[in-house]
């Protein structure tokens, strides 16, 4: 028997309100891989996701994770399911301080609030270093590692990346895409929505680009790299 | 650079939220009769450039001047009146109107604030007809796609008469004609002596239209040129493309 | 000095009370973004409630007390929320007002149901005459237990904010609700989680303060305008500073009592000292940021054209003298009363409907108006009428002066406050023995002197005035007010002095309330002092919601129907209040169909049905909708 793959979109349109931004997109991650999703501003990458997240309900189509129909799930039963999105921006609460937001993060993955701590500060010394702070006035950088323990201590089985390094030093960066490997590595299957098409496609088994709400092209890193440089600068990269 | 007085300037100006520097000491300027363009990869705080130029956000340290006058502490509809418009990236129309009756708004508050008795009907019809809504202007501004939604602001914008027009992501939403028909008329306004600060996604546009493109990344300026220099700056490569080396 | 001791325990005590409903009230608005106008309803309900257990039933105090605290208070909370505030969450603040308003009215109908006003009751203290001796001073233990509960519910609050996970997920869903789902949790469940909080909080304030002032529907009610000025003391979002904002309110007002000479209008001042400490509060907030991304565009109603109104207005003052002709003396009165309402309504028109600013003092204004005739009118001068504008203008304009730069629902607390301090110190003092005669105004060579002429003068001034809005609508100034309704920070960008041009409609709907309240004096000879409460107002803004907001066809509807239910309620002996029931039950649906009465006639119309399906489509999603008004922020320290 096959394994069914870890999330599938079939044909997914969706918008907000009347504007349709998507328009029957299909795409396949395959357990265990990681994939890529790449494309300019406005193309509908944070949409894709939101609809695999269950923010967004698709107005046609399907979206299947595990094999299994979930339209219509709310965000926070996928969540529970094993579903896990880092949003683009700001994936923390601002107003509550680490340990707090940590303690949210025990809602999935069944981790008791000592478990989820012990847990990032190994991974994340300096927020060890800052539990008392309130979030939001941490550095983007220290704000974005925050945001991404909800990856490593909910237990996810898809895990859906929206532009992590966004607004971030090429260090931190670097960082947070060295704890994307080891996630891969454990078997998580990735969805990543990524600006930097080469940061993204040095960890990506699959790509596939979007414009215009649609999936352009879709193949190995290496096929899609060229095709990228093309839609964002023009061709002179 | 252009020989003429900018019309536009920003110098030094750092706005900071909670622990996530916005912008940082970004100083740009814009000319009349040139298309400027801003661009960068997203986050990398143009939108807030705007908000900082237009009045709606006040930076934390650094000076905004418009046609020479520094306007800190100038509230949004004082800076308006001195010839400064904008369009906003997530739209800002007024929904429960008509398009034409958007920008004939625009041009009746710009009559009332200039003391100027001339026939608002008649401009908002002359501008409806430049940006090509003439065919839509009864039709409920809320109730047209996003590209079309886009040129409302935009007449709406320049029914205030500005010198300098800001504009956030016209082309998003526009298919290749229309963004063409959008080039034309901004060079059009350029040629006019307008002053156009651009920010925009669409290269293909920027390339064609731009005298000179400033790119911002994460809140800083790391690249000024023509588009030429700016698209061959391996900075601004890494910007867009990010580094390989950080999944080594 | 005993006696400024006894005046200090005194007013910590209520500083307490207040404390403890001001805090409810911060927990829902933070989680929640609805402010509940309600609050005090439901601390009053409670208070009956424990009434009827432990006093008429004789239930045992813990028992009574743990059915309302643990039991029915809770409940009832959390079935508001899920029927009334989810569905309202992100709207416009006139919308989710006319919700918390609607069930704050339907409540006291509900207990004047329930409890007739006319019976006394009483509620005994609890541990009746027990005290301790304090130095020279004999501190009760009622006094004692009340402090020993605030401290109680501080402390309690404090942990379970900061250390258990419900109390941390709902300051995480006020942060941002979306992540919070994304998280695991249930947002919705949270929310309604702190509306059984808020409401367990104002049932114990009610509880708490029965004893004190008196079992009354509104004294208790009313009261709860202390809650809402210490709440903005700290900013609708910081409970330390909402309860320190309580003690200082609670001692300022026993002072006031103790000190300040009885007798003369000074020994109301305490009556407005919640007022002040609003008003102070409210000039001292930094402006509000223009906002952008807002929400959705109201659909409008086609405007009619020039012709369509004045033959609509020619036919109705046509309907008016075949009526004059028919109608007795009493029908008269009430055909006049439903034009002066109707223009009344029309001044909410012009106000909410078209720029999207909520009065909740236009009966204030209309006050004024009566006052202005029957003080400056002497003969039917004219002078009183333009009293009557000009008086109620310049009050208008005064109340929205401080608050237009700041957010809509302040708006709304700065009037309603206006509107009780207007209640206790102008009206209640300047109406002598509780009423004012009012002439009717002559106009040379039109009669004005009979019922039948007056009754025909308001229904031709209304239909000038509904003439003259609607070509307001149509021209520029409805532009800019509906342009200022859609999006104030594309009009500031624009040009356009956004809080100058709410203070111009401001100021000219509060002269047309005024205008109205001059042929309301005329009509009925003499006005009470009491009818000019906030209550009332809040009433005429509900009716004007279910009629249309933006219709002069809801402004008629709303007046019909207020001026039947006096008709109605003289023919069913014992239903007191029953406007209000009635009102607020319709209110209560409101928050489903925002467009009203006057909103649907015009779309059947237009046959535009497919129009209004797209728009209920397009309403965000309830967890990743655009910014509610308000500051995503609860704070503990």
């Amino acid at each position: 028997m096959r394994t069914p793959p870890a999330l599938e979109l079939v044909g997914v349109s969706a918008g907000y309100g009347r504007i349709e931004v998507l328009h029957e997109v299909s795409l396949q991650v395959p357990a265990g891989s990681v994939f890529a999703l790449l494309g300019p501003n406005g193309a509908g990458k944070s949409t894709t996701l939101q609809v695999a997240s269950g923010d967004v309900v698709p107005t046609a189509g399907c979206l299947h994770v595990a094999g299994t129909h979930v339209n219509g799930s709310s965000p926070d039963a996928l969540a529970r399911a094993g579903v896990c999105r880092i949003p683009e921006g700001r994936g923390v609460f601002p107003n509550l301080t680490v340990v707090e937001n940590l303690r949210m993060w025990t809602y999935a993955g069944g981790l008791t609030p000592a478990e989820v701590q012990e847990r990032t500060f190994a991974r994340f010394p300096k927020l060890g270093d800052r539990r008392g702070q309130l979030a939001g006035t941490l550095s983007g950088g220290e704000q974005q590692m925050l945001a991404m323990s909800r990856a490593i201590v909910a237990d996810p089985d898809v895990l859906l990346l929206d532009e992590i390094s966004m607004g971030l030093a090429p260090l931190v960066v670097a960082e947070l895409y060295e704890l994307v490997g080891s996630l891969a590595q454990e078997g998580i299957s990735l969805l990543l929505v990524e600006q930097f098409a080469r940061t993204a496609l040095a960890v990506a088994d699959y790509a596939a680009v979007m414009t215009q709400g649609r999936i352009a092209m879709v193949g190995q890193p290496g096929d899609v790299a060229d095709f990228v440089s093309e839609a964002y600068l023009g061709g002179a990269a | 650079m252009s020989s003429a007085d900018p019309v536009l300037a920003v110098e030094q100006v750092s706005v900071r939220f909670g622990g996530v520097q916005a912008l940082d000491a970004v100083t740009l300027s814009a000319e009349p009769g040139r298309v400027t363009g801003l661009i960068g990869p997203n986050g990398a705080g143009k939108t807030t450039m705007f908000n900082v130029i237009t009045g709606l956000e006040a930076p934390g340290s650094g000076r905004v001047s418009i046609g020479g006058r520094d306007v800190s502490g100038l509230s949004a509809h004082k800076r308006a009146r001195l010839g400064l418009a904008r369009t906003f990236q997530r739209l800002e129309i007024f929904g429960s109107m008509t398009a034409r009756q958007n920008v004939l708004a625009a041009a009746e508050f710009r009559n009332g604030w200039a003391r100027d008795r001339t026939d608002a009907g008649a401009a908002a019809d002359a501008i409806l007809d430049r940006v090509g809504l003439s065919a839509v202007a009864g039709a409920r501004a809320d109730a047209l796609p996003t590209g079309l939604a886009r040129l409302v602001e935009l007449g709406r914008a320049l029914a205030t008469q500005p010198s300098l027009l800001l504009l956030d992501e016209p082309g998003s939403g526009l298919d290749s004609t229309e963004t063409e028909a959008l080039g034309d008329l901004l060079l059009d306004l350029a040629a006019d002596g307008m002053a156009v600060l651009l920010v925009e996604h669409d290269v293909e546009l920027v390339m064609r239209i731009c005298d000179t493109v400033h790119v911002l990344d994460f809140g800083r300026r790391i690249a000024s040129g023509s588009p030429a220099e700016v698209q061959a700056d391996p900075a601004v490569q890494a910007a867009y493309l990010g580094a390989e080396a950080g999944a080594a | 000095m005993t006696t400024f001791l006894a005046f200090t325990t005194i007013g910590l005590v209520a500083g307490c009370i207040y404390a403890l409903t001001a805090t409810g009230l911060v927990v829902t608005y933070t989680t929640s973004g609805v402010f509940n106008f309600a609050h005090g309803a439901i601390g009053m309900v409670a208070a009956f409630t424990y009434w009827q257990l432990s006093v008429e039933w004789d239930w045992p105090v813990p028992l009574a007390l743990a059915a309302v605290l643990l039991v029915l208070a809770p409940l009832f909370g959390a079935i508001v929320e899920r029927l009334l505030i989810r569905p309202v969450q992100g709207a416009a603040v006139d919308l989710s007002l006319v919700v918390t308003l609607g069930l704050l009215l339907f409540l006291i109908g509900l207990a004047s149901l329930l409890w007739r006003p006319t019976t006394a009751r009483n509620l005994p203290e609890f541990f009746p005459g027990q005290s301790v001796q304090v130095g020279s001073l004999a501190v009760k233990h009622n006094q004692l237990a009340i402090v020993a509960v605030a401290l109680i519910v501080a402390v309690g609050l404090k942990w379970f904010f900061s250390r258990t996970r419900t109390g941390i997920a709902m300051r995480a869903v006020v942060d941002d609700p979306s992540l919070a789902a994304l998280a695991g949790c249930t947002p919705a469940r949270i929310q309604q989680l702190s509306w059984a909080l808020g409401a367990t909080l104002a049932s114990l304030a009610g509880i708490l303060l029965a004893p004190l002032v008196t079992l009354d529907i509104f004294v208790l009610t009313l009261l709860v305008i202390n809650g809402y000025a210490a709440a903005l003391v700290g900013r609708l979002k910081s409970l330390p500073m909402t309860a320190a904002g309580a003690i200082v309110l609670g001692l300022s007002i026993s002072y006031a009592v103790g000190y300040l000479p009885s007798g003369g209008w000074l020994s109301e001042v305490q009556g407005v000292i919640p007022m002040l400490f609003l008003f102070v509060v409210l000039v001292l907030l930094p402006p509000a940021r223009l906002r952008t991304g807002g929400g959705q565009a109201p659909a409008t109603p086609t405007v009619p054209g020039l012709r369509q109104s004045l033959v609509a207005a020619g036919g109705l003052v046509v309907v008016a003298v075949v009526l004059s002709l028919v109608l007795g003396p009493s029908g008269l009165a009430t055909g006049g009363r439903v034009f002066v309402v109707a223009l009344t309504l029309l001044s909410l028109v012009l106000l909410t409907g078209y720029s999207g600013q909520v009065s909740l003092c236009q009966l204030t204004f209309v006050g004024l108006g009566a006052y202005a005739m029957g003080t400056w009118g002497h003969g039917g001068s004219l002078l009183g009428v333009v009293g009557a504008v000009v008086l109620a203008g310049a009050a208008g304009a005064l109340v929205a002066l401080p608050t237009l730069r700041l957010r809509g629902l302040y708006l709304a607390l700065a009037t309603y406050a206006f509107a009780n301090a207007m209640d206790v110190l102008f009206f209640g003092q300047r109406f002598g023995r509780g009423s004012l005669e009012v002439e009717r105004v002559s106009l040379p060579g039109i009669p004005t002197e009979s019922d039948r002429a007056f009754f025909l003068l308001t229904a031709v001034v209304f239909a000038v005035a509904a003439v003259g809005v609607l070509a307001l609508r149509r021209g520029p100034f409805g532009r800019r007010a509906t342009a200022i309704a859609d999006s104030p920070a594309a009009c500031a960008t624009l040009g356009l002095d956004v809080n100058r041009t709410k203070l111009v409609i401001f100021t000219l709907s509060a002269a047309l309330a005024g205008l109205s309240g001059a042929l309301l004096g005329g009509l009925r000879g003499t006005v009470g002092a009491d009818e000019f409460a906030a209550l009332g107002s809040a009433l005429l803004l509900l009716v004007l919601r279910i009629g249309g907001i933006n219709t002069v066809t809801g402004a008629l509807f709303g007046a019909l129907v207020v001026s039947l239910f006096p008709v109605l309620q003289d023919n069913v002996p014992g239903l007191s209040n029953l406007s209000y029931l009635l009102t607020g039950l319709a209110a209560l649906s409101v928050g489903r169909d925002p467009n009203g009465i006057g909103g649907r006639l015009s779309e059947a119309g237009e046959k535009r049905r497919h129009r209004k399906e797209a728009a209920a489509r397009e309403l965000p999603p309830p967890y990743t909708s655009t910014e509610p008004d308000r500051e995503a922020d609860l704070v503990l320290r």
